[in-house]
């Protein structure tokens, strides 16, 4: 089966429906899918949510699908680099549902690994702990009981996703900080289409250091990739 | 006498979190005056880690080092030493919500007797989100906040009962502020110590929890 794709927009051919659930890899504008970003923009798809930590900034990341008007609603933990996210989300014309960062990767991976709920203390006795079940485990000191909330496992209608390098089966290596949401966010998607910088021959990856092997990706495409920075800090030499 | 020899500056508080820290920790710092405790952690072994996949965290790099594909969790370029891991977020909290991590260390807007904190939200106010705090609250083995005793109107953040949206339900551990240093214990908050020129009367009066 063939799996690299001539571009972004072939790539994505016939995986895109308006209200689709579509989970993104990134954390800030790291490891993010710009490729499929920008080709997902160009096709027009509409009415999407996105399961994504964050929603990019203005003009780069999710953020250009924000400004036209492409999606209804996200789920992320943090969204605070993003005027007009802001702006839509206080006029009421999207929908946010806040998760805890780590409740969101593990809803990802969860559903990635056909489980469809969890339980965690995280969140329990907050606002997001509202309406979901409450269990006690015997967990604490000397099996003292402890409470937990269900979180339910996230099942994706697509996946997109940025690596590092691949090779033509969709093996995929990510590269530092870059990886975050990418893995889990690959995994549980229906489809899952990949972006990468360098796509190497059959048999140059070490099979011992692939992060993400090949069968949780349909399709990948190689690109030349911007890589923003988001907050460039330095020190003094 | 002036009034600023009284209590603790930013770069002290930071001192006397890092004074919490052990040989062979693993920790996770939140962003504001906690960052700053990595600066005094002296020869202990400590290990830093960054939500964001990371453990064993660098300083910030030169300038032209900067690696887009190298932040921490508040998005700042940083750089890699000879113990870094990388993994990917799922792993990450699976860490923390493991118990594996030994402390964070987080910035709070209020501290409840009871141990309760709220840091990520105001009613009202532009709201961004929680991103890892709650997950860290509710998984790390300590959890200690340092911050200002009172907020920029001079009121107490140290409360009987918080009136923020909570991040994590009897979470914190102990509380380091510019005016001492306080135990979130039965019945209330315990003074375990008083920063420079901070008698206990003063340290009472600052605040609205109950100290026992």
């Amino acid at each position: 089966m063939k799996k690299v794709y001539g571009s972004a927009s072939e790539a994505l051919e016939g995986v895109l429906q308006d209200g689709m659930l579509i989970a993104a890899g990134g954390f800030g504008l790291c490891g993010i899918p710009e490729l499929l970003l920008q080709a997902i923009k160009d096709a027009g798809t509409k009415d999407l949510t996105f399961a994504s930590n964050n929603a990019g900034v203005d003009d780069f990341g999710i953020g250009i699908l924000l400004q036209t008007k492409q999606v209804r609603k996200m789920i992320s933990s943090y969204v605070g680099e993003n005027a007009e996210f802001m702006r839509q989300y206080l006029s009421g014309e999207l929908e946010l549902e806040f998760n805890p960062q780590g409740t969101l990767a593990e809803r990802m991976r969860a559903g990635g690994c056909g489980i469809p709920g969890f339980y965690t203390k995280t969140g329990v006795g907050t606002v997001i702990a509202e309406g979901k079940e409450h269990k006690e485990f015997p967990t604490g000191p000397d099996g003292a009981p402890e409470t937990y909330i269900m979180e339910t496992g996230l099942f994706a209608d697509l996946s997109i996703v940025k690596a590092w390098k691949a090779d033509e089966t969709g093996n995929l290596v990510f590269r530092k900080t870059a990886r975050n949401f990418n893995p889990p966010a690959a995994m549980c998607g229906r489809v899952c289409v990949a972006e990468v910088e360098e796509i190497v021959p059959l048999g140059s990856l070490d099979p011992d250091t692939i992060h993400l092997p090949g069968i949780y990706v349909n399709r990948l495409i190689q690109g030349a990739h911007e890589k923003r920075i988001e907050q460039r800090t330095t020190r003094a030499a | 006498m002036t009034q600023q020899a009284k209590g603790w500056d930013r770069n002290r508080m930071a001192a006397r979190a890092a004074e919490e820290l052990e040989d062979g920790m693993y920790v996770n710092l939140g962003i504001g005056i906690p960052t700053l405790v990595a600066n005094y952690v002296g020869d202990k072994d400590i290990t830093l880690q960054s939500e964001n996949g990371m453990l064993g965290m660098g300083p910030f790099p030169l300038e032209g080092e900067e690696d887009a594909d190298l932040i921490n969790a508040g998005k700042q370029t940083i750089t890699e030493l000879r113990r870094t891991s990388y993994f990917d977020s799922a792993t990450s909290f699976g860490m923390i919500r493991g118990g594996k991590i030994a402390a964070a260390i987080l910035g709070a807007m209020e501290v409840a007797e009871n141990g309760d904190l709220a840091n990520w939200m105001i009613p009202g106010k532009l709201v961004k989100g929680m991103g890892g705090a709650m997950d860290l609250v509710a998984g790390v083995g300590r959890v200690i906040v340092v911050m200002d005793h009172t907020n920029k109107h001079g009121d107490s953040k140290l409360l009987k009962a918080c009136t923020l949206p909570l991040t994590g339900k009897g979470v914190v551990d102990r509380i380091i502020t510019n005016l001492g240093v306080l135990d979130v214990v039965e019945g209330g908050l315990r003074i375990v110590e008083c920063a420079d020129g901070i008698s206990e009367d003063d340290l009472r009066t600052a605040t609205d929890a109950t100290i026992v």
